[in-house]
């Protein structure tokens, strides 16, 4: 704040008297007084405002309740949402333009950063697409694969979506709950690909590498815990009454304004259609596995919460079938001029290349050598065309639009991300109801601004 | 120890609108000087192909295209190209025509794309209509996809706005303004929505002036991506 400025305009003036306490910061802009509120100060703000004024109260970009760094600039009258609209743009990373400038494996490690809470799905359908400019099919242990770290990603993702769903309701438990169960979940995640998130698993041409010692067991015994923990939710929350008074209702959107919206994944199987691409366009085999299609009628937040906690155990069924196919088999192309010729092996200090593997490039082959070497440096070539190939991720379609101009690097690709499409719901879901049930509206699409900004 | 300088930011005008897309690989590393010797390489990068896909063209494409051709009487006008590619049909339009092709497409019965799956951008500057809109569309009655592309000019980047068709659009036709500078004629409220609104120019086109970065060593300088030794 500057004493010496003279632009009225752009001078920070406290109000001489702020009315009810001393918390409520105020300040006069172009745009009319401008007050802070940090809590608990709300009558100040409302008694220092006459009846006639409009109060456009700005959430976020950071706040606890707005799901990540959104930003909700909502017209209030009275506590009922006028008018609610969102800003976004503050997680914005380029990623789409990066990956324009790495080769094709690489772009696995940018696009696993997008929507952080699935990345093994951003992997998957970012793969699908460079497979399918290639024209080449991964060997089938490495689709199994995917299938089963997919749905396991799926069940840490749903965890996440109740648990901060929950503490934004206020429900602690849930949210203290849902991140120990996500955290049995990651712990499976990072003994197969190495890190609790941004994995880089999926790779064009097949997974990383294969199962370590020890990880189907590991599972297996995810499978045994897993579902108790499920009921937990069950018991805490779905018949829940203060939990239903907070959902039941809210953020209404019927079929018809989904689909006109755009919004795909559990907001749409809420209001009723089954509509799940692993169903109705299915990849990675999906056709093959036994499991249903979770749906609610309800169309509220509290049908979303409902899909999702049907999900989980369906995701279950799926990880235990994909647990039983597991054929032993390659795990990537055996084209080398794709798949990497690195064998990566667990050392002293971490995962690594293969001591075998170095020996043999250093030691008896010159030509393998330069081969890996241009594999890694200059990447595989992938031929002109676009392509666009869908997921369905834990929040909808995960879309890659993906061009190829016959370089070692793509020439343009564009992720249609589910959160960025779901979040233009929050106005029509918003509108007219209470400003607290704003969170519960939110909290039901569950965005996640990685995602979302890109 | 002094901060290296920042590097100054390159003019946008000063890179040849060719230069990103089309570029022979003049040795193994694209780079048009020094030692690649192995011979290996000389990838030439191709600019989209402009031909139609003859017919038939094979599934259900020959099918979906006569109803349109049929139900929508500007149809040799509008449509321009008809290309078939890995499984996947893609209608070229004019760019004037884009929404009513889409509002065909969403509202004739034996059509039904009625999910919009987002427009994007798509920036060839080695073309004259370097700018091309890409829309994807699903017909969840019929569980096809089918994709609709329109190609403007960096002068005159005018598209007809799908956004009172698929109202979905609406958040991705702002992004492809703000990324692409495509302008959506119809759209109710075009605005930046991922970079801030003072942003000058538009990032993901090919010739968006990138920076480097410095390094704290002998004055080195990590050149900008477009710049560093390319492979292809």
């Amino acid at each position: 704040m500057s004493e010496t400025t003279t632009d009225p305009a752009v001078e920070d003036v406290l109000l001489d008297e702020p009315a009810g306490d001393a918390y409520a910061g105020a300040r006069e802009t172009t745009e009319g007084t401008v007050y802070t509120v940090t809590g608990g100060d709300w009558d100040s703000v409302l008694s220092a405002v006459d009846d006639e004024e409009r109060i456009v109260v700005n959430m976020g970009p950071q706040h606890p309740s707005t799901h990540g760094v959104l930003r909700l600039v909502v017209e209030l009258e009275g506590e009922t949402v006028t008018s609610a609209r969102t800003v976004i743009g503050y997680l914005h990373t380029g990623i789409e333009k990066n990956l324009e400038y790495r080769n094709w494996t690489q772009g696995v490690t940018f696009v696993t950063r997008m929507d952080y809470l699935s990345p093994i799905f951003n992997e998957t359908g970012y793969c699908l697409a460079v497979e399918k400019l290639l024209g080449i099919e991964p060997p089938p242990r490495a689709t199994v694969l995917r299938v089963l770290t997919m749905e396991l990603n799926r069940i840490a993702s749903h965890m996440v979506a109740l648990a901060t769903g929950g503490m934004e309701l206020g429900a602690l438990t849930a949210m203290t709950n849902g991140f120990r169960e996500r955290e049995l979940v990651l712990d499976a995640l990072e003994m197969i690909t190495g890190l609790r998130m941004n994995h880089a698993y999926v790779r064009p041409g097949g997974v990383a590498q294969d199962l370590p010692p020890g990880a189907e067991e590991k599972i297996r015994e995810l499978l045994e815990i897993l579902p108790e923990r499920f009921e937990g939710i069950d018991k805490l929350l779905v018949g829940n009454p203060i939990w239903k008074d907070r959902t039941v209702g809210v953020g209404h959107l019927d079929v018809q304004g989904c689909i006109a919206l755009g919004l795909t994944g559990p907001i749409l199987r809420a209001s009723g259609l089954p509509w799940d691409l692993r169903k109705t366009d299915p990849y990675c085999g999906y056709e093959t596995y036994d499991f249903d299609v979770v749906t609610s009628t309800r169309a509220d937040s509290y049908g979303r919460f409902l899909v999702r906690v049907g999900e989980l155990r369906e995701s279950l069924k799926i990880v235990e079938q994909a647990l039983d196919r597991l054929e032993p088999g390659p795990v990537m192309v055996e084209d080398t001029k794709i798949g990497w010729p690195a064998q990566l092996a667990i050392g002293s200090d971490g995962m690594g290349q293969s001591l075998d593997h170095v020996k043999k490039i250093m030691g008896t082959s010159m030509e393998a050598l330069i081969h890996h070497f241009k594999l890694v440096t200059e990447g595989f070539r992938v031929p002109p065309g676009q392509v666009y190939t869908a997921v369905e991720s834990p929040r909808g379609e995960l879309g890659f639009h993906v061009v190829s101009d016959g370089g070692t690097r793509p020439y343009r690709v564009h992720v249609r991300d589910p959160s960025f499409t779901n979040l233009q719901a929050t106005s029509a879901m918003c509108e007219g109801g209470m400003l607290a049930d704003a969170i519960a509206a939110v909290a039901g699409i569950d965005p996640v601004m990685g995602g979302v900004d890109r | 120890m002094s901060t290296p300088e920042l590097p100054a930011r390159r003019d946008p005008s000063a890179v040849s609108a060719g230069d990103a897309a089309v570029r022979p690989g003049t040795d193994m590393f694209g780079a048009a000087f020094g030692g690649d010797t192995s011979g290996f390489g000389g990838l030439v990068k191709r600019p989209p192909a402009d031909a139609s896909t003859p017919r038939p063209y094979g599934s259900w494409f020959d099918e979906a295209v006569d109803v349109l051709q049929e139900e929508y009487s500007a149809f040799d006008d509008a449509v321009t190209r008809v290309v078939v590619d890995r499984g996947e049909l893609t209608l070229h339009v004019k760019p004037e025509r884009l929404a009513e092709v889409a509002q065909v497409l969403r509202d004739e019965p034996s059509l039904r794309f009625e999910l919009c799956l987002g427009v994007n951008g798509v920036d060839y500057p080695s073309t004259p209509t370097r700018l091309h809109a890409v829309v994807h569309l699903m017909s969840m009655t019929y569980r096809r996809r089918i994709r609709l592309e329109t190609a403007v000019t960096a002068e005159d980047p005018h598209v007809a706005s799908v956004s009172h068709v698929y109202p979905t659009a609406d958040f991705h036709e702002r992004e492809t303004w703000d990324m692409f500078g495509i302008v959506f004629d119809g759209h109710p409220a075009l605005t930046r929505i991922l970079m801030p609104d003072d942003w000058e120019g538009h990032p993901q086109r090919k010739d968006y002036p990138l920076g480097g970065v410095p390094v704290e060593y002998k004055g080195a300088q990590v050149p900008p991506p477009d710049e560093r030794r390319a492979y292809a």
